[in-house]
């Protein structure tokens, strides 16, 4: 007699998401608001910041983005990706209105509750920044939880920061410090942050290391360079988290493809601590 | 294959080159290849009919071409490979070394590609009766009957590029089948898929495949995918001469001569 | 599932046969090891005498009945109100069995077990693993590729088998039941099944010489990341998926979506962790840029992630990639030489 358990879901089937808006972040690069198109699926939804999910479009395939919203606001959820191949391409023809599927939410996530009566240091390169808006935004939404929050975010050019609004907000609010930067041969006429690589930023304004949690995202050599400067620093490695990138199918830990040493990114991490990483190899 | 062992080793010794490409028997009465970096290590190489891997393959590989200029044992079909490979400009001359084997197992020296030619001369792909009488079968095969026959050979097919792994002609870099702006051919092992791919890999080849059956030849499964490409060389060869290769003429397909046949234009 | 205490029978060659043949006649779809050109190959068959005789081991694994080298994950069509998805779980799974599997091929289900129901349950894995049958036959031989007892199996190991038929010098066979399914077979062909044989199991298998300690390979491999065998033991790797698609336990895969004008198709395929683009980030980056560090990474996926996560290594000594792999690679030299 056949058996077939319903008793799981079939975890390959995405949330329908309509997406409720697009704004252009730089060249090449965009932000979906995306609403579930399901009351049901958008009431039961929950996720934590550091997580991910599969966004797809249907006939053309499935691409590995964080969710670039705090889970402190409800009812959408949002990504922001660069066009830089066959499902990103898809995704950028978008338009709003249309339907993306989305997988999730996958991986780890930040031990907020940890840092309570800390100071936070946020440091972000380029496209790496989304990770980061969801666990910033999670933290300034939960403010009177932490000290001092200093952020520092560069990219190549004055173009390429993304999410310039919001680089607004937090310039203008007073509980927050943030220092922006280009590389060398980026900045415009009127470009008034600094001008430097991230990591010699980081070594320049960086605050004190003393009851402080550094959480650093950017591009692989971003983030060598990167943790060096912090413990120079004195940030004891047990207090720097990153979230890693790696190449992504299933989400969940399955297709054997985003392993680094003995751990998945999707399932282990994406989060992870500077004292972890330093145990596994460098194939990230 | 004493003579070749001993001027592998001399070659090394005088530091004239780097690796030696051959054949050793390992661990298990298969043959392996192997990568002789040491004079002492060249007793390990051997030849016999067991070595059917065309070692060709690895002369544009780049792990292989970090170690330096190679020495390579060669029997027919690697000397076939390495005009061929002459010709579409992915080695020169002066890039390796190469220590033929004539098919009574006799070690020959080649000073020079003309001279491999020259040898080649003397030793032409011929195809095979079985292979002669198959294709004549299939060729007098009504259409759907053709298209039948090849997506049933191709079953059992589950993609694993074994065949293109092991063919020292597929050398690029990127595969059509790694692009998937636009995805040419389906990545999944259906019969469409099955189809396409190896129809795809006898078009690439066609008018440059020597005829080594190395694809054969690593096929886990066993499946007779060099019959494709037999096809198309005893087309190629009825209507545009000689089967291949030859280091200073071009290609057949991406060449055009005035007197080529049109008949089968109109 | 509940371990039961395995019960052993005696079953005559020619009940084999009607055994055989009455799985047949209720309709359920049969693997087993079929003649096909110069190889034997699982494949589907109806009749007894489709069956190959003599051989070892299959060219492929028995892997394709819970995991088909491409499957749909789901269907979809686009239309004015949304997208409709079929979930192909909806439909019931056939009743499947695998006949003529060796002690490794049957083995091989615990580690993919492991790895399709582990945290999230694949259930289009575990429902083709619920539905399938697995009835197999130990070794009386085995050649210089077969490492089965380094891995703790064995040439009439049980794992992962329902029942496992051994060959008695008598010509008949012992039938030993395993697992609760194995036991409704018994009971839904009571006359074929005889008492208990008085002669020991042991002296009708093969026997396989031991080549290495798994223990010590997991414990060494904790060392050797940067180490330059790597490099020297891959050289001849031609980065093809051959190793992979014909292992009982790999089971990497790529998702891929076909569309069809409106409608279409997301399948889940086989991959290799061999091929160059396995870990290729869009960026251009990639973390296992050369030959080394894929064979690196197949290494120690098998003989020290699998087994330290699951106690269970990702190879049960079948030898399958070393038979068939183009360049003559044996697993054995890499693992040997650690």
């Amino acid at each position: 007699m056949e058996i077939t358990d319903m008793s799981n879901p079939n975890i390959y089937i995405p949330y329908q998401m309509r997406i409720e808006k697009i704004t252009p972040e730089a060249p090449g690069v965009k932000t979906f608001r995306l609403k579930f198109i399901d009351e049901q699926d958008a009431a039961a939804f929950t996720f934590k910041a550091g997580q991910f999910g599969e966004y797809s479009i249907f006939g053309v395939g499935e691409s590995t983005f964080c969710i670039a919203s705090s889970p402190t606001r409800k009812g959408y959820i949002e990504c922001t990706f660069r066009q830089v191949g066959k499902v990103t391409s898809a995704l950028a023809s978008a338009e709003e209105g249309d339907i993306v599927g989305f997988r999730g939410p996958y991986g780890n996530t930040f031990p907020i509750d940890e840092w309570k009566g800390k100071n936070l240091l946020f440091i972000a390169g380029g496209i790496a920044l989304p990770p980061m808006r969801c666990v910033i935004w999670n933290c300034l939404d939960l403010r009177e939880n932490f000290k001092d929050i200093t952020i520092i975010y560069g990219a190549r050019s004055v173009d390429d920061l993304v999410y310039k609004q919001e680089l607004e907000e937090w310039k203008n609010r007073p509980d927050v410090k943030l220092v922006t930067t280009v590389d060398p041969g980026g900045e415009t006429p009127d470009w008034k942050g600094e001008i430097g690589f991230v990591p010699y930023v980081v070594e320049k304004v960086a605050p004190s290391a003393e009851n402080t949690i550094a959480i650093v995202c950017g591009p692989p050599v971003m983030i060598k360079f990167t943790f060096p400067v912090l413990e120079k620093l004195e940030f004891a490695p047990g207090n720097i988290y990153t979230t890693l990138e790696n190449r992504m199918k299933c989400g969940f830990g399955k297709c054997g493809r985003c392993n680094v040493g003995e751990l998945y990114v999707c399932k282990d991490g994406p989060v992870f601590s500077y004292e972890q990483l330093k145990l596994l190899p460098e194939e990230y | 294959m004493n003579e070749l062992i001993k001027k592998a080793a001399s070659l090394l010794e005088a530091n004239e080159v780097q690796v030696v490409i051959g054949y050793g028997l390992v661990s298990t009465k298969r043959p392996q290849v192997i990568f002789v970096t040491t004079p002492a290590d060249c007793e390990q190489l051997m030849f016999d009919s067991r070595c059917i891997q065309n070692l060709a393959v690895y002369l544009t590989k780049e792990e292989v071409k970090k170690l330096g200029k190679p020495a390579i044992i060669a029997p027919l079909p690697v000397l076939r490979s390495i005009v061929q490979l002459a010709a579409e400009n992915q080695l020169t001359e002066a890039d390796l070394v190469v220590l033929g084997i004539d098919p009574d197992g006799k070690s020959v020296e080649f000073g020079s590609l003309e001279a491999i030619e020259s040898f080649l001369s003397d030793h032409k792909i011929v195809i095979e009766e079985k292979y002669l009488k198959k294709i004549e079968e299939i060729r007098n095969m009504p259409v759907s009957e053709r298209f039948s026959y090849w997506v049933e050979l191709l079953e059992p097919c589950f993609k694993c590029y074994a065949c293109r792994a092991a063919c020292p002609l597929c050398y690029c870099n990127r595969c059509t089948v790694e692009n998937n702006q636009p995805q040419w051919i389906p990545v999944a092992s259906h019969p469409q898929g099955n189809l396409e791919w190896h129809v795809m890999r006898a078009m690439h080849l066609a008018g440059r495949c020597t005829d080594c059956e190395a694809c054969y030849h690593a096929c886990p499964l066993g499946i007779p995918i060099h019959l494709l490409n037999k096809c198309l060389l005893q087309d190629l060869s009825e209507n545009f001469g000689d089967y291949g290769p030859k280091a200073t003429k071009p290609n057949m397909l991406s060449s055009f001569d005035p007197n080529d046949k049109e008949s089968f234009i109109w | 599932m509940v371990v039961m205490r395995t019960e052993n029978y005696s079953i005559k060659k020619p009940s084999i046969e009607k055994l055989f043949d009455n799985l047949a006649e209720r309709g359920k779809t049969i693997y087993a090891p079929k003649n096909n050109g110069e190889r034997v190959l699982f494949q589907k068959i109806k009749n007894f005498g489709e069956m190959a005789g003599d051989y070892l081991v299959t060219a492929n694994s028995a892997k394709e009945v819970v995991f088909p080298r491409y499957e749909k994950v789901f269907s979809y069509k686009k239309t004015e109100d949304g997208i409709l998805i079929d979930d192909p779980a909806d439909i019931p799974f056939p009743e499947v069995v695998l006949w003529g599997s060796r002690p490794c091929d049957a083995a091989a289900f615990i580690p993919l077990t492991n790895i399709f129901e582990q945290d999230y349950t694949d259930n289009l894995y575990s429902n083709r693993r619920k539905n399938l049958l697995v009835l197999s036959f130990s070794c009386d031989t085995c050649d210089e590729f077969c490492f089965c007892t380094s891995v703790n199996g064995g040439p009439g190991n049980t794992a992962g088998s329902d029942i496992l038929f051994t060959k008695l010098s008598t010509g008949d066979f012992l039938a030993e039941i395993i697992t609760e399914k194995g036991k409704k077979v018994v009971e839904e062909n009571p006359s074929l099944f005889e008492a208990s044989p008085t002669e020991e199991k042991e002296g009708n298998l093969a026997k396989v010489e031991t080549r290495f300690n798994q223990d010590e390979i997991q414990a060494k491999l904790h060392e050797l990341f940067e180490d330059p065998l790597w490099a020297e033991k891959s050289r001849a790797c031609l980065g093809c998926g051959s190793c992979v698609f014909v292992c009982p336990v790999c089971s990497c895969f790529d998702i891929q979506d076909e569309a069809h004008g409106s409608h279409g198709t997301r399948l889940r395929c086989w991959d290799s962790c061999g091929f160059s683009l396995f870990t290729l980030h869009a960026s251009g980056h990639n973390p296992r840029p050369d030959q080394g560090a894929r064979w690196r990474q197949r290494i120690l996926h098998k003989f020290r992630y699998m087994p330290d996560k699951s106690k269970v290594a990702g190879c049960v000594g079948c030898g399958r990639c070393s038979r068939s792999c183009p360049a003559g690679i044996n697993i054995l030299d890499t693992v040997t030489a650690l």
